[in-house]
């Protein structure tokens, strides 16, 4: 069982870390441990939200104090070991088609090099299986899936920025970033999908829940806008 | 009707509530008004609904013509403002008579001024708020020719004043240690909170620089880079050793080193302070902090205390309109 470290937030929130390094296994027990303190039900908790490794439990300082959430929170963390906790279920798989084609994959051939991997084996493990959502976050229902091999271990660039668009593909440390707003970013595209992470239009205009699951497909990239919001079947429950 | 004619408008004014609160799990940060202590002042002056949508506006107004009686409060920063050449008071409940133009420039003092309209700017709602959240494309900028609609006209009640709460010369920010604090080895965090800060230029709704001279800050060692989720107050330290305070349009998560966390009751005070003002950040116990905390129903509750009714000033006598501007007031009784 890894380290887990608890440390207050400001004055309402208690942040629950489960290591210094980010492993499967620790989204893992963030993502689980964050839906059982959502089933809990605790007094005065105002909001739960998974991280990559860590889970945030805001609350109201009016109703409950740091130190009963904080016996709550370590006799919930004691009753099993969370990195090989099951993931909460109804979690879904979303099949997004991907181009990997010119122009939607302006670091493909950087990707290739860096890696050694060549660029029909890097969209062989982008497309292999089924990331796991890993958390939602930079804007709303954008997700950060993994994990891809350690061959795709590659940094993030520190200096140069390029702008990508909304649906693009970018790599680094192991993982995916699948953009939902056109940004300028550290992250290296290697594919263009058109997935759409929030629509105002829908009941649960949140797309994704982290845990969830996503695979890319390869498609032509003249049919990638066809699709509804960058679909290519109705999401299924992963039994 | 009670709807305002923007003729004109500064570069950030924007429709706020109190923000989304409970989607950060999805990636969306609360918003809202970044001087939360301003809608509730509005809120008591007015007598009208706490959640109801504002205008905020950073450092300049703009002008804006009523089509009708509107019933209006100024709170946050005190701006420049005026009806046909004639001031208007800060801080208390007044008519823009249809027809007359109110035009709202910089700030005397302070950031973000806020126009509250009785009843609450109408816009759609999205995820159950008003607010504008420019990081995430929710609503937009305000425009010359946009039309401001109540989404209860007729409610608020004007001729009411209070003294807004002192937040608008900078001054000690108190913080709460946090995940990253050990990380900062002891001299530096010394060296912390000995040090001059001056708010930053570099001031937005999602953050506020803070430039200092002198060496800059960093943790220790090999701090892990994987980002985890972060909050309003955080104090970052980014690559180049400066200190950024996060404020209600920030993301969601972040992977820079923390200090600590300004405590929510003197977030404000950052916020408001004009760039150049000088500010200096010093760690307090949790006890203190929730001390100092206020919900806002508390401190609606405290400011309904205060409020007084506006009396007649002999010196204001020969100022008809002004005088007419706060309707009905005339029993000189304080409250």
């Amino acid at each position: 069982m890894g380290e887990t470290f608890l440390s207050p937030l400001g004055e309402a929130a208690l942040l629950v870390d489960f290591g210094r390094g980010m492993s499967m296994e620790a989204n893992e027990a963030a993502i689980a441990f964050r839906a059982a303190v959502e089933e809990a039900g605790w007094p005065g908790i105002v909001e739960t939200a998974s991280t990559l490794k860590s889970v945030l439990i805001r609350f109201a300082p009016e109703v409950t104090r740091l130190e009963t959430l904080l016996e709550n929170a370590q006799a919930l963390l004691a009753t099993r070991d969370w990195r090989s906790a099951p993931l909460p279920a109804g979690r879904k798989l979303f099949r997004v088609g991907a181009s990997f084609a010119e122009p939607d994959s302006p670091a493909l051939g950087e990707v290739a090099e860096m890696t050694g991997l060549g660029e029909t084996a890097v969209i062989e493990a982008v497309c292999a299986k089924p990331l796991r959502v890993l958390t939602l976050g930079f804007a709303p229902g954008m997700p950060y899936l993994g994990a891809l091999p350690s061959s795709l271990n590659i940094p993030r660039l520190t200096e140069l920025a390029p702008r990508v668009p909304a649906g693009a593909i970018c790599t680094a440390v192991s993982q995916i970033v699948l953009f939902t707003v056109a940004s300028q970013t550290g992250w290296r595209q290697v594919g263009r999908s058109a997935f759409v992470g929030y629509r105002p239009d829908k009941p649960q205009p949140f797309v994704l829940t982290p845990g969830d699951e996503l695979r890319f497909e390869p498609v032509r990239a003249d049919l990638l806008d066809t699709l509804d919001g960058g679909l290519l079947a109705a999401p299924e429950v992963i039994r | 009707m009670s709807a305002l004619e923007v003729l004109s408008v500064g570069t950030v004014v924007t429709i706020q509530d109190r923000g989304r609160p409970g989607y950060l799990e999805r990636g969306l940060s609360a918003g809202g008004a970044v001087d939360p202590v301003a809608l509730d002042e509005g809120a008591v002056l007015l007598g009208d609904d706490p959640e109801a949508a504002v205008l905020e506006m950073a450092g300049f107004g703009g002008r804006f013509r009523a089509r009708d009686d509107c019933v209006l409060a100024l709170t946050g920063a005190e701006m420049v403002a005026e009806i046909d050449g004639q001031p208007v008071p800060h801080a208390c409940g007044f008519i823009l008579p249809r027809g007359a133009v109110l035009s709202i420039k910089g700030a005397r003092s302070g950031s973000y001024g806020y126009l509250r309209l009785g009843g609450g700017i109408d816009a759609p709602v999205t995820l159950g708020g008003r607010a504008t959240h420019l990081a995430v494309g929710f609503g937009r900028l305000l425009a010359p020719g946009d039309v401001l609609r109540s989404v209860t006209p007729g409610a608020g009640t004007p001729g009411w004043s209070l003294t807004p709460d002192p937040r608008f010369e900078g001054g000690t920010l108190r913080m709460l240690p946090g995940p990253q604090t050990g990380a900062f080895d002891p001299a530096m965090r010394e060296r912390f909170e000995a040090t001059a800060f001056r708010k930053s230029t570099r001031a937005s709704r999602s953050s506020a620089q803070l430039d200092h001279d002198g060496a800059p800050f960093h943790a220790d060692g090999q701090l892990s880079a994987v980002s985890e989720a972060i909050l309003p107050g955080d104090i970052q330290i980014v690559a180049s050793g400066t200190p950024f305070v996060l404020l209600t349009e920030c993301q969601t998560t972040g992977g820079y080193p923390r200090m600590g966390s300004v405590i929510s009751a003197d977030l404000p005070k950052l916020v408001q302070a004009q760039p150049g003002t000088g500010t200096q950040l010093k760690f307090v116990t949790r006890d203190e902090a929730l001390a100092a905390r206020e919900t806002p129903q508390a401190r609606r509750a405290r400011l309904m205390r205060s409020r007084r009714r506006l009396v007649r000033d002999p010196a204001d006598i020969a100022d008809l309109l002004a005088y007419q501007l706060v309707g009905g007031v005339t029993d000189g009784e304080v409250e």
